[in-house]
């Protein structure tokens, strides 16, 4: 009778360990191939027309009520910070998003970037989170839940692109900031963000993503000589929400080309995977082979043997 | 209530549509303005004082500026493709075709409604005037700064934190 149910306990755990495992994996195949929602908006930036006047700079300052800058918008200066390592500014707590300058080799101009979230179709910073503090909104936006964040930091790290930033400023509760797309305030009701709104040349075309694709296209179509025959964003790390568009090598302007066409959780996934099957399987398989090592020689009197042994030793 | 400012905002909804509608008058042929007041950014800049016939005078071409004139064959080859045997148009100022709110809802689903609308990708009317001033004026060493053009307003300095709104800590702050 007890080794009946053992035995079928046994088999219920390894089959329900399995299930598990099946059904996770399958989920976990799923990643990669999720294009986006269909009604997902995003932005396209023209690099070969921004003139580096930071106007969406400054109308992200208000629409987000950050805090006074060091210096005036319209201080060109800035584009001559660089912080540790010569690196050229981030966006962070003060600032969703920052426009720095590059000097493309050749070029008889600067060549002027919009940096902030680009809201990918499969967020890393998502899929960092262990407590879901993330959201990748049905209109595009990736937006995070304040109140849940306990300040880890896992999805700056996760992050390609380097821009989740943290108010280290606030020193009892801290947490992650970024750039939001203005979901709050405009996306949700179908209104272009503060920044695109701002731009008067132009960079920033607001739209849904997979027209934004088509227009970006015929941008390189019609002015091949204009463009480099790539839109960065439309397959980088599973594609992303906001896309570029450059009259120059990519990684002329500071751009990471060696991101690769899978989303970051692909990285980890098959690892992932496999996390289930060893709690499940494992304690189920390892009780088993005790049980069994254990059964061989005595068969019934498990607990007077043990005991016995106890008082030799 | 609800009905009555529904009401009312459509009321002045098309009090301002009429305005802009009435406002271009140099759209009729024979009619070219000798300048114009640019005003679509007024709110953080003052309107433009577009001196037209100066303009004119230089460029000695409508087309580099319009794609078209109201009499002249299109120019540009890509426009051609489609539009070398078009009719005259009649209108030719910027914002008779480049929509002021380009990225409105209404405008965007207007635009995807229409399957076969080729000119999907048309700036507005802002972008349209930076475009193609500062384009120009960059190639031709013509003025490039904001405020060449267009002063600052109070509300301009206001949302780029300068002039009387610059941040007390200025120009002495080091950044981090």
């Amino acid at each position: 009778m007890k080794g009946i149910s053992r035995r079928r306990f046994l088999a219920a755990s390894v089959i329900g360990g399995a299930a598990t495992t099946l059904t996770m994996s399958k989920k976990a195949m799923g990643a990669g191939t999720f294009e986006g929602y269909p009604e997902g908006m995003g932005v396209l930036v023209d690099l070969t027309r921004c003139v580096g006047c930071r106007s969406c700079e400054a109308a992200c300052n208000k629409e987000q009520k950050l805090p006074e800058p060091a210096m005036p918008f319209d201080d060109p200066s800035v584009f001559d910070q660089t912080g540790h390592g010569g690196q050229k500014r981030r966006p962070d707590e003060n600032a969703y998003t920052v426009v720095n300058r590059y000097d493309p080799p050749g070029a008889n101009h600067p060549l002027f970037r919009k940096l902030q979230c680009n809201h990918c179709n499969e967020p890393a910073c998502l899929t960092s989170c262990f407590v879901s503090a993330y959201t990748k909104t049905r209109e595009g936006a990736v937006v995070y839940n304040e109140k849940v964040c306990v300040g880890c930091r896992n999805c700056m790290i996760a992050c390609p692109f380097q821009i989740p930033a943290y108010s280290y400023s606030s020193a009892f509760d801290p947490v992650i900031k970024k750039c939001i797309f203005c979901y709050d305030t405009r996306l949700k009701y179908g209104k272009p963000p503060a920044c695109v709104e701002a731009c008067p040349q132009g960079v920033l075309t607001f739209g849904h993503r997979k027209e934004l694709i088509k227009i970006g296209q015929d941008r390189i179509k019609a002015r091949p000589d204009r463009y480099v025959d790539h839109i960065y964003g439309e397959t980088e790390v599973g594609g992303t929400g906001w896309m570029y568009l450059s009259g120059v090598p990519f990684e002329q302007a500071g751009f990471d080309t060696t991101l690769g066409k899978e989303p970051i959780i692909s990285n980890v996934k098959e690892f992932l995977s496999t996390v289930p099957m060893v709690l499940a399987i494992w304690p189920a398989l390892f009780t088993g082979f005790h049980l069994l090592a254990r059964k061989k020689g005595h068969a019934d009197e498990d607990h007077s043997h043990e005991s016995q042994e106890d008082e030799k030793s | 209530m609800d009905k009555k400012s529904t009401l009312k905002w459509l009321a002045w909804g098309m009090l301002i549509a009429g305005f802009f509608m009435a406002s271009p008058l140099w759209g009729n042929a024979g009619e070219i303005p000798e300048s114009l007041e640019l005003q679509s950014l007024s709110e953080l800049y003052e309107g433009v004082s577009f001196d037209h016939l100066l303009h004119m005078d230089m460029v000695g071409n409508c087309a580099a500026c319009h794609h078209h004139g109201t009499g002249d064959p299109v120019e540009d080859e890509n426009c051609a493709r489609c539009h070398s045997y078009s009719k005259d148009t009649e209108v030719v100022s910027c914002g008779s075709c480049h929509p002021l709110e380009p990225f409105s809802p209404e405008y965007l689903r207007e635009k995807e409604m229409d399957a076969n609308r080729y000119h999907r990708d048309m700036p507005g009317l802002k972008a349209a005037y930076h475009q193609s001033c500062l384009g120009c004026h960059n190639e031709m060493g013509g003025p490039t700064g904001c405020q060449d053009c267009h002063p600052r307003t109070e509300a301009g300095d206001a949302l780029f934190r300068a002039g009387a709104y610059a941040p007390e800590s200025g120009a002495a702050a080091g950044h981090h």
